[in-house]
């Protein structure tokens, strides 16, 4: 059986002055359906780029999609103009997206309801008056208390976590098959983001989709995907079950990145915390050898002479792409 | 832990500071927003206490206060057997050379135009601590105890990266020997791999140079992690008060409960058996605070008396306050 949503080899660089940045260099990934997915990075690591690249949400110039395929239901969503009437179908219809900025993915000057009427008009044709109807029922089943009178509020109106949960009813307004959600709940505090990862969770389960949580932060994703994509400097170093990444951890990025973070309830008696020596590389001219090379504490000779290399079954649903069994370095 | 010995460094007693609100052509104050309204607490000496508590809810007001960046309503702070709370600023600036501060925001909190030289020695010629030839043995001293290499000293803020901007943060605030450094979210902009590294520098800077800190933060493991102690506020009050390691075992206000439950765990095998406690709606406005506790809008367990009156921290034992009727 095929995936739902399968990405091949999928390259996209940007064109600056400074030279070519590979912010996505070569990430093959799947989606099935009704599953949780995370995809987990540091900032500037090429997570977002490779979620914006499937639904062509890249700036192009200077953003290219170099090589790869987008698989989605079997269709090749590259092949299709970024403009087209096929993309527009998809986008926001089959493949919804969540960002982080509930501030700035909000249009200021129209309505909370405008913005979710625009969506049933557009992709399901649905006629003004029962789009605003519908629109209700939206905000009503993102949590939104008394949500007629809030249609002809504006997204100033609103707090942070109020305009997250209209972002969360945009994107489900079509019944799409895949919901993307970028760091959504990086910019908000932790007793909202515990509300909206919650009812995010729910609805997934409620209406049968697909969800991709793309963050920096790996707590988030333990509670609630299945499965967990690590990426670093532009590819996926490790991918897994989130029982395999979280308690068997392979790579060494994925091995420093959670000994880096304390955890609830230690203190600095129980356990130092071990930092990530050095800095995340820098996308222009990469070397060929592993990125992660500079501050890897596991690295061989045979790290500096190889290039990158591939991921490699260690497992099953276990990836990792590096040359050394970390588990007997330990 | 020896720090429940030291003597008490910091001490605030019943610290206001309410903004007023104008409006109006007039400009009229017609009523205040209750930042910090009515907070208390220690700090004894080469200890870390931690602040916590979501945004809004007065924490970083209360570091301001402490460093007179702002003169509080009313209340008491009294540092080194001084109370600075109503001091002019006169008699405040020699005092200032005592205290540092590191900001959230590398980026915002560095001169763009100014060299790190000049930005680490800043409060050293301010205070006039040293002669002119001193400074450049003083900056490098600096620069090497935050881990930063002496040769990039004429380099400007852009050219370093963000974890190494927070280090010269640290360096700045470490140049007059300060004994009390307000961290008011000192690593939430950094990526997660750079953050132990600043969080481990500060606690070795402590060990050796027997600093107090006042850390402020919102991430609560983070908090726990660095600190001794942990304060929790909520809506300008403190609601809970206890050792790091208490806290999370025993919570006892009902809003600790609920924020400690939300805090997401690396490790799914806890995960799956964390229940957690989802807070109804939203922290209302520190304009228009709710009579009696701040929190029983949204508590599951309020009664009557909770919405009339006022809870204050009480010891419960093992050097634990809260404030709440519950418990």
């Amino acid at each position: 059986m095929s995936s739902l949503l399968e990405v091949k080899n999928l390259k996209t660089y940007f064109k600056t002055d400074r030279g070519l940045v590979k912010a996505v260099d070569g990430v093959s990934f799947y989606i099935d359906e009704h599953e949780i997915v995370g995809l987990v990075g540091e900032s500037g690591c090429g997570k977002s780029v490779t979620m914006l690249s499937t639904i062509q949400l890249i700036p192009t110039p200077p953003g290219i999609i170099a090589d790869g395929k987008v698989l989605f239901e079997g269709v090749d969503l590259l092949q299709y103009q970024t403009k087209g009437e096929e993309m527009s179908i998809i986008r926001g219809g089959k493949i919804a997206m969540i960002f982080q900025e509930p501030m700035t993915s909000l249009n200021p000057v129209l309505t909370i309801g405008r913005q979710i009427t625009e969506m049933l008009e557009l992709h399901l044709h649905m006629n003004p008056h029962p789009a605003r109807e519908k629109a209700a029922e939206l905000l009503n089943l993102v949590g939104i208390p008394d949500a007629k009178s809030h249609l002809d509020d504006y997204p100033h109106q609103f707090s942070g976590g109020m305009r997250q949960r209209v972002m969360i009813a945009i994107a489900i307004s079509c019944d799409p098959k895949i919901i993307i959600a970028d760091e959504p709940t990086t910019a908000l505090d932790v007793t909202t983001q515990a509300q909206l990862l919650e009812l995010m969770q729910e609805l997934v389960n409620r209406l049968n989709t697909s969800l991709v949580i793309v963050t920096h932060n790996l707590g988030v994703v333990a509670r609630y995907a299945e499965r967990i994509y690590v990426m670093y400097a532009g590819r996926i170093v490790e991918s897994g079950l989130s029982d395999d990444i979280f308690l068997n951890p392979l790579h060494p990025y994925t091995i420093g990145l959670l000994k880096c973070v304390p955890q609830l309830g230690e203190t600095k008696n129980d356990r130092e915390l071990v930092p990530i020596s050095g800095l995340p590389p820098n996308l222009i001219s990469m070397p060929q050898t592993c990125a992660f090379l500079p501050r890897c504490s596991y690295h061989v000779e045979k790290c500096q002479s190889k290039v990158w290399p591939e991921l490699r079954a260690v497992g099953n649903q276990h990836f990792v792409s590096c040359y050394i069994d970390t588990r007997e370095n330990q | 832990m020896n720090s429940q010995k030291n003597n008490v460094l910091l001490k605030i007693k019943n610290l206001k500071m309410y903004f007023p609100i104008n409006k109006g052509l007039l400009r009229r104050k017609v009523g205040d927003v209750k930042a910090v309204d009515d907070v208390s607490f220690n700090i004894r000496e080469n200890e870390t206490l931690g602040l916590v508590g979501e945004s809004g809810c007065g924490k970083t007001t209360t570091g301001r206060c402490i460093l007179r960046l702002y003169t509080p309503t009313s209340g008491n702070i009294i540092f080194n057997g001084k109370d600075i709370a109503s001091m002019p600023e006169r008699q405040i600036r020699p005092l200032r050379r005592h205290m540092g501060a590191i900001f959230q925001d590398p980026y915002g909190s560095l001169n763009p135009r100014q060299t790190a030289r000049t930005i680490v020695s800043m409060p050293l010629k301010i205070h006039g601590l040293l002669k002119k030839q001193e400074l450049r043995s003083r900056v490098t001293e600096l620069f090497n105890l935050v881990g930063l290499d002496s040769s990039m000293m004429d380099r400007v803020p852009h050219e370093f990266s963000g974890g190494q901007r927070q280090r010269l943060g640290i360096a700045r605030a470490l140049a007059s020997n300060p004994s009390l450094i307000v961290c008011d979210e000192p690593i939430s902009a950094l990526d997660v791999s750079i953050q132990a590294q600043i969080i481990n520098l500060l606690e070795e800077l402590q060990k050796n140079l027997g600093l107090t800190y006042l850390f402020i933060a919102h991430d609560l493991s983070v908090v726990q992690h660095i600190s001794d102690r942990v304060a929790v506020m909520y809506l300008g009050r403190i609601v809970e008060i206890a050792s790091s390691k208490e806290l999370y075992q025993n919570p006892m206000h009902p809003y600790t409960k609920a924020l400690l439950s939300a805090v997401p765990v690396p490790n799914p095998v806890i995960e799956k058996d964390r229940v957690r406690i989802i807070l109804k709606g939203e922290v209302p406005s520190p304009a228009h605070p709710p009579i009696g506790c701040h929190f029983h809008p949204r508590c599951e367990i309020a009664t009557q008396a909770c919405r009339q009156d006022k809870p204050l921290l009480h010891n419960v034992g093992n050097d634990h306050e809260v404030a709440c009727f519950r418990v």
